[in-house]
């Protein structure tokens, strides 16, 4: 997510592919370096849709399908 | 006499205008530049930018969060995300119920309150600022702000509110308002079961009961 603009796509590839996994890696930690947040929407087995914050990329699960970047909470106007 | 004055003028004059044309000169540089500055604005400005990025923002929502919470945003224009979500197993949480619970409103404070009483807790006024540029810029599309909202309580519910400005109800968001759309939320979750009950009388008997948490 990016303020102005909405979704853009950063990086997409298989992480079992070694070359895709050294180019998310860089697209990952690139985007955390920029201060932003990032989430995996997920699914638990009784359907309730979830969010996961996550801080390394050895923390996103091998079978996520997506990670949403978005700029870190901050307080708001008081 | 005349023509001495007349000589002395021509003089003056030229004079005059030898000291004033780096001055012109300046100032028609200017105006160059700034009507290069508005073409250039101009040929950038796409006035359905914001629209698009709004619209993808409410696929993105709608692809991330469940039918029910779709809905409510979609129909209501806010989002209804019960405490304690991560922390809490979904089984334990339909025994014990919820003690409280937050509204989320694009671009507002996020309002915490008692879902049985409609006691109004507090607002937590948080934003997301673009920090890759230090000169400041847009804010989210209204969907992503919502998004970024739920998905920061769902996975962090504890470091999103330490992040935000805590105040009493009523600093941001007229409580008289929240009271409203906490009503217009039952009625809202009230249509829905019963559209939900007569669509099930026109099935034959389901496999298992709805999920009420989800």
């Amino acid at each position: 997510m990016r303020p102005g603009h909405g979704e853009q796509l950063i990086a997409e590839g298989d992480p079992s592919v070694a070359e895709d996994e050294e180019r998310l890696v860089e697209a990952f930690r690139r985007q955390l370096d920029e201060g932003m947040w990032a989430a995996i929407p997920t699914t638990s087995r009784g359907g309730r849709r979830q969010a996961e914050l996550v801080r390394a990329f050895e923390d996103v699960p091998r079978d996520a399908e997506r990670v949403i970047f978005f700029p870190r909470a901050a307080g708001g106007a008081a | 006499m005349a023509v001495a004055l007349c000589a002395t003028s021509l003089v003056v004059l030229a004079l005059l205008w030898e000291v004033s044309l780096p001055f012109w000169d300046r100032k028609l540089e200017e105006r160059r530049a700034r009507k290069a500055a508005r073409e250039a604005a101009g040929a950038d400005y796409d006035p359905g930018r914001e629209r698009r990025a709004e619209q993808r923002a409410r696929e993105l929502l709608k692809s991330c969060v469940n039918d029910e919470e779709w809905g409510m945003y979609r129909d209501l224009g806010f989002l209804r995300v019960w405490g304690g979500s991560a922390e809490v197993p979904d089984e334990a949480r339909e025994l014990r119920g919820v003690p409280y619970a937050y509204l989320i409103y694009p671009h507002k404070p996020i309002v915490a309150y008692l879902p049985q009483t409609g006691r109004l807790l507090n607002e937590y006024c948080v934003e997301f600022p673009d920090e890759t540029r230090p000169y400041g810029s847009p804010r989210l599309p209204d969907s992503d702000d919502v998004l970024a909202k739920w998905m920061a309580l769902k996975g962090d519910e504890r470091r999103l509110i330490n992040e935000a400005n805590m105040h009493l109800p009523g600093r941001q968001i007229d409580p008289r308002q929240v009271q409203r759309d906490l009503w217009r939320l039952g009625q809202w979750e009230r249509e829905r079961l019963a559209r939900a009950n007569q669509a099930a009388k026109g099935r034959p008997r389901a496999a298992g009961p709805a999920d009420p948490t989800s």
